[in-house]
C-alpha cells in the first residue's frame, strides 16, 4: 500500500472521530459566533462602509489563537493517554505518516469551519462590490495561518500527556508569534532597538506575514513562512514522539 | 519467524529486559511467563517495533524491525496489554479502519471484517460504540483487530485477561488452532493456559530468561511435577538468592 493511501486512511478516521463527538459541533458554533461578533460588532463592519472583509480577516489571528489549539490539543495527548498510540504505531505506518494523517484531518476540519463563514462573503457582495480576489487571498491566508497554529498545537500535544497543558503551551507559543509583530509591542521595542532589529524580530510574527495575504497580496515569502513553520513543527513532533518511545 | 537476539532495554537505571534471545518458528505457540514487572510487555513492544531496543536485534519473517520495520509490521498482528482501541468508534468502523490500513479494500475488506467478527463473537455489538462495551468485549474487539489480516506472526500480551470462562476457553482453542499455521507468542499469568495451549514456554524474571522448554520439560524439572511449583521455585529462589547475596555484600 502506498504512503498516500495510508495517510488518507488515517485522515478519514480522524475526521470521522471529530464529527462523532459533539465537541466538533460546539466548536463550529462557537467559531462562527465569535467570527460574527468580532466582524460586525468589534470590527465595525458596517461603520467602515467599505466593500471589504478587512474587519473579518483582521481578527483571524486572535480567534485562531485560542480555537486552533482547542482543535489540536487532543491529537497526540489522547493517543498517549488512552494507549492507542501503541496500536497506531505498530500498524504498518511510519510515525511521519501518522503525524501527517492526523494533522491533515484537523486542518481539513478547520477548513470546513472556515468554509462555513461564507455568508459574510455573500453579505459583502450584496451590499457592495468588493474585490473577490482579495477575499479569496484572505481565505488562503487564514488557512495557512490555521495550519501553522495547528502544527504548533500538534507539537505541544505530543509533548504533554494532558490536553489542558498542551492547550496552554500552544496558546503561549501562538501569542509570542503574534506579539513580536503586534504594533503596540513593536513600538515599545523601537525605543531600545534599531529599526532593523525590530523589523527582523517582527519578521517572525504571524501578523507580519498574514497582513499581506489579508490585503490581497500573495508574496512567496509569506507563504513560505507559514509552510516552513508547519514543516518545522511537524518535524519536531516526529522527534518528540520518537523520544517518548525510546523511553 | 520471530528471531530475538541479545535484546536489552534500559529505562534510566533499570534493566527492564536483559540480554534476551529466543526464536519462534511457524507452528509454534510460545508462552511468555514471569512475575509482574519481569519485562514481558517490554519485550513484546520491542518485537512489534513500538519501542526501540537499547541494544540487540529483532527480526520478523527475516525483516529487521529496527532498520526496516514496515514489512515486519505488515506480517504481525498485535494485541497490546491494555487492549486499546478508539473509544468513539463503533466496532464496525474500528475494524474497517484496521483492515483498510492493512491494505485490504472492497470485498476483501468486508470479508476480513466478518471473519474477525465471527471468530471473536462480536456480532451482537458490531454497531455499538467501543466506549459503551463491557471490558471483555473491548478486549475481544482489540483481539479481532490483531487477527484481521490473518497475520503470519501473532504477538499477544495477556490475550485472555478480562474474558469470561467460556471466552477464555474459546480464546485458547483459537490460539491453539491458529498456532498450527502461524508463529505465536503470548504472555499470561495463568499457568494452566500454558499447558493447554503452548508448544513451548519461556519464564522471564527481572529481565532475564530463567527457563525455556516445553511445558512437559519444565514440569519435569519440579519435584512435584507441577508447573506452578516450578514457576514459584525458579522465580522465588532467584529473589531469595539476590536478597542473600545483597546481605553478603553488606
Ligand atoms: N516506559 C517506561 N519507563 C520506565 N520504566 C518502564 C517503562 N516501561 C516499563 N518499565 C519498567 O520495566 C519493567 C518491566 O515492565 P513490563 O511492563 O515489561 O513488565 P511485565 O512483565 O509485562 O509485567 P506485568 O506482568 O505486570 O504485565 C518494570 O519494572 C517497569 O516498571
Ligand atoms: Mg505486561
Amino acid at each position: 500500500m502506498n504512503s498516500w493511501a495510508v495517510i488518507c486512511t488515517i485522515t478519514r478516521r480522524e475526521i470521522a472521530a471529530y464529527f462523532e463527538s459533539p465537541l466538533a459541533y460546539v466548536f463550529l458554533v462557537i467559531y462562527l459566533l465569535l467570527a460574527g461578533v468580532f466582524t460586525f460588532v468589534f470590527g465595525g463592519f458596517f461603520e467602515r462602509s467599505e466593500a471589504s472583509l478587512g474587519s473579518f480577516f483582521g481578527w483571524m489571528p486572535w480567534l485562531f489563537l485560542f480555537l486552533v489549539p482547542a482543535v489540536g490539543m487532543r491529537l497526540w495527548a489522547d493517543e498517549r493517554r488512552l494507549g492507542t498510540i501503541e496500536l497506531l504505531l505498530t500498524l504498518p505506518v511510519t510515525t511521519a505518516q501518522a503525524i501527517l494523517g492526523k494533522f491533515l484531518a484537523s486542518w481539513l476540519f478547520l477548513a470546513i469551519a472556515l468554509a462555513f463563514t461564507f455568508p459574510v462573503v455573500i453579505t459583502v457582495n450584496v451590499l457592495g462590490e468588493p474585490d473577490n480576489g482579495v477575499i479569496a487571498c484572505g481565505y488562503l491566508g487564514s488557512l495557512l495561518l490555521a495550519g501553522a497554529y495547528l502544527a504548533l498545537s500538534c507539537m505541544t500535544s505530543a509533548l504533554a500527556r494532558s490536553q489542558v497543558v498542551s492547550f496552554i503551551i500552544a496558546v503561549m507559543l501562538g501569542l509570542i508569534l503574534i506579539l513580536v509583530g503586534f504594533n503596540p509591542v513593536t513600538d515599545i521595542l523601537a525605543r531600545w532597538a534599531s529599526p532593523a532589529v525590530v523589523e527582523a524580530i517582527a519578521g517572525f510574527s504571524v501578523l507580519t506575514h498574514f497582513d499581506g495575504l489579508q490585503k490581497g497580496v500573495i508574496d512567496t515569502r509569506d507563504v513560505l513562512y507559514f509552510v516552513s513553520l508547519m514543516v518545522f513543527a511537524l518535524f519536531t513532533t516526529d522527534v518528540i514522539i520518537r523520544s517518548h518511545r525510546a523511553g | 519467524m520471530i528471531k530475538v537476539e541479545n535484546l536489552t532495554k534500559v529505562f534510566g537505571a533499570k534493566r527492564a529486559v536483559d540480554d534476551v534471545s529466543f526464536e519462534v518458528s511457524k507452528g509454534e505457540v510460545l508462552g511468555f511467563l514471569g512475575p509482574n514487572g519481569a519485562g514481558k510487555s517490554t519485550t513484546m513492544r520491542m518485537i512489534t517495533g513500538f519501542i526501540p531496543p537499547t541494544s540487540g536485534k529483532v527480526s520478523v519473517c527475516g525483516f529487521d524491525m529496527a532498520e526496516d520495520p514496515l514489512p515486519g509490521k505488515r506480517r504481525i498482528g498485535y494485541l497490546p496489554e491494555a487492549a486499546p482501541s478508539y473509544q468513539e468508534m463503533t466496532v464496525r468502523s474500528f475494524l474497517n479502519f484496521a483492515a483498510e490500513i492493512r491494505g485490504l479494500r472492497g470485498d476483501e475488506r468486508t470479508r476480513a471484517v466478518w471473519r474477525a467478527v465471527e471468530t471473536c463473537s462480536l456480532e451482537s455489538v458490531i454497531n455499538q460504540s467501543i466506549e459503551t462495551l463491557s471490558k471483555g468485549f473491548r478486549h475481544r474487539t482489540c483481539f479481532a483487530q490483531a487477527i484481521i489480516h490473518d497475520p503470519e506472526v501473532l504477538v499477544m500480551d495477556e490475550p485472555t485477561d478480562g474474558l469470561d470462562p467460556n471466552q477464555k476457553h474459546e480464546a485458547r482453542t483459537l490460539i491453539r488452532r491458529m498456532g498450527e499455521s502461524k508463529a505465536i507468542i503470548f504472555s499470561t499469568h495463568i499457568l494452566e493456559e500454558v499447558e493447554a495451549v503452548c508448544t513451548r514456554a519461556i519464564i522471564i524474571d527481572r529481565g532475564r530468561i530463567v527457563a525455556n522448554g516445553t511445558p512437559d520439560e519444565l514440569k519435569a524439572r519440579s519435584e512435584t511435577g507441577r508447573l506452578d511449583d516450578f514457576f514459584r521455585a525458579i522465580t522465588l529462589s532467584d529473589t531469595a538468592g539476590a536478597a542473600n547475596s545483597a546481605k553478603e555484600v553488606a
